[in-house]
């Protein structure tokens, strides 16, 4: 078995009504418990808050970020057990948050060794 | 663990009436803000941490935590509820006043003072009703478009309206002052009543879509009742005739997704249990002096609902009680049913003649029923040709796929000379839409 991470991006919640959230959290609740039940969910990770800030260069200059667009902004990660890449990439394929014009970055977790 | 059904719907209707009160109802935009962030905070934690043993207690604590937030960093910049005044001011105050608003008991009165303040004599009735639904009960503009087969933009104009009005009111209604109370409160009976109806009679042809309408009246209902100056003859009596009918929802659309009249429902799939509770409901209704039409309406239902078939109906007790309904409440609607229970009772003669006896009968052209019932009463008589007519007149009138498919079929039992019980659609008591009671 191998280890992943999914990147969540971009699912923004906000033109919803109470009962179409309820109905997205409860597809969320459905998927994990699935990868869950067959046994691939590592960690189930965290959501990340949508602020922050963004520290760089030599100066180490603080900025408000992420810069990114809403889309492209990492909202969460979990990590997924999984055969190899193929497998991760089509488990990562029940995630709800397509329906709502998200995506999901699927990331293998280097094995640290030799 | 899994959360409720509706529960963020539902959730949303306390948490915004209990902002409102915390931020002044002015600030009426700035809670349903505070409640979305709620929301999308539940929805993010939620998905990887599941469900909180208590989600409503959380999604209420985020709420809170998000007021105190905004209370904090806005109270010099913004102002507040009037009624929380220099409170807001030190944060030994502060915590205490806002804390006490959170309570359940403080939330329950902050549902009735909403229900009370959308209920204001300036916003029309279907303004009150969509208002109703979108604070207090969750639904967004395109859930109440799809439910009252509206555009967006017409129910969405209405809410944007009925809001702005809201939020200039300057202060939510005053449920402790019991002259107040008992002043509005007709008002909060007859939304009630037509969002029930909206429910029960409306136009979607989604029945789980109308079924919870009706849940949202009775849940409302429910609420009235549990105050002390709510829980008057007439709430009680609302309260039955909503169970009555609800009781029957069940059986009003058939297996083939089709309506069906109160003469065919399949009576063994009426709610046993909401029937009785409308009896034990009429009971505590039948006391003090006020005879309300909706005492009246319950009497009828019950009537309805203590027949195990359809020839058992006690039609004396039923055109009784319609002569009843008439005093209270007239209208041509009532008049109408009232011949239909005549013509069950003494036959399609006397039937046409009790139409042809109601004065304002004009009001109802724009009444699909009308024609439908003259239809109807001519059939049972065997004028078939004439039936159809009337019919093809109803068909026209017809406001929706299940009444226009209702009665394309008594068209063709009219071509059938169709001898079978004739039938007539339930029509509304009192009619919310085409005809201004």
């Amino acid at each position: 078995m191998s280890e992943f991470t999914f990147l969540f991006r971009g699912s923004d919640p906000t033109a919803q009504s109470p009962e179409e959230m309820q109905k997205s959290m409860q597809k969320w609740l459905a998927w994990f418990k699935e990868l869950g039940e067959k046994g691939h969910i590592k960690y189930p990770g965290h959501p990340l808050e949508r602020t922050g800030k963004v520290v760089t260069g030599k100066h180490k200059s603080v900025h408000d970020g992420p810069y990114a667009e809403a889309k492209d902004i990492v909202n969460g990660f979990t990590l997924i057990e999984a055969r190899d890449l193929a497998q991760a990439v089509e488990i990562s394929k029940g995630c709800p948050i397509f329906e709502a014009g998200g995506s999901v970055e699927v990331r293998p977790i280097r094995v640290l060794g030799m | 663990m899994e959360p409720s059904d509706h529960l963020f719907r539902r959730e949303a209707g306390r948490m915004i009436a209990t902002l409102t009160r915390v931020f002044g109802v002015h600030n009426l935009a700035l809670a349903e803000d505070v409640v979305q962030d709620a929301f999308c905070r539940a929805l993010e934690v939620w998905k990887f941490r599941g469900v909180p043993d208590n989600p409503s207690a959380w999604l209420l604590a985020a709420a809170k935590n998000r007021a105190f937030d905004i209370l904090r960093r806005q109270r010099t910049a913004r102002t507040f509820a009037p009624e929380l005044g220099r409170l807001l001011d030190s944060e030994w105050t502060l915590v205490p006043a806002v804390e006490e608003l959170f309570t359940a008991n403080a939330i329950k009165d902050d549902l009735l003072r909403m229900m009370f303040s959308c209920c204001q004599a300036r916003l029309a009735e279907e303004a009150q009703v969509a208002l109703i639904l979108n604070i207090l009960c969750g639904f967004s503009v395109n859930e109440i478009a799809s439910a009252f087969v509206s555009s967006h933009a017409a129910i969405e104009k209405r809410i944007t309206r009925a809001k702005k009005l809201l939020a200039a009111s300057k202060r939510l209604f005053d449920v402790t002052a019991p002259a107040d109370f008992a002043a509005r409160l007709p008002a909060v009976h007859r939304a009630l009543y037509l969002l029930f109806n909206e429910g029960y009679h409306g136009a979607s042809a989604e029945t789980a879509v109308r079924a919870e309408l009706c849940h949202e009246a009775m849940r409302l209902a429910a609420l009235l009742l549990e105050h002390p100056l709510g829980s008057t003859p007439a709430t009680y009596a609302l309260s039955a005739l909503m169970c009555f009918n609800a009781a029957r929802l069940p059986a009003r659309v058939n297996a083939a997704g089709n309506l069906t009249s109160l003469f065919d429902q399949d009576r063994s799939l009426w709610d046993r249990k909401l029937a009785t509770d409308g009896i034990r409901l009429l009971e505590l209704a039948a006391t003090g002096r006020e005879l309300t039409e909706y005492h009246v309406e319950a009497a009828i239902a019950s009537v309805h609902a203590r027949a195990p078939r359809a020839e058992d109906t006690d039609w004396t007790a039923i055109v009784l009680l319609y002569d009843m309904l008439m005093s209270v409440r007239p209208s041509p609607i009532v008049a109408l049913n009232r011949a239909i229970a005549v013509a069950q009772h003494e036959g399609p003669e006397r039937g046409l003649e009790a139409i042809g006896a109601i004065e304002d009968r004009d009001r109802l052209t724009g009444y699909p029923f009308y024609p439908a019932a003259l239809g109807e009463f001519e059939l049972r008589r065997g004028r078939h040709e004439t039936a159809r007519k009337h019919f093809h007149a109803a068909l026209a009138l017809a406001r929706n796929p299940m009444e226009r498919q209702f009665l394309t079929q008594r068209i063709g039992a009219c071509e059938r000379g169709d001898p079978r019980q004739p039938t007539i659609l339930e029509p509304a008591a009192r009619l919310q839409r085409e005809i201004r009671t």
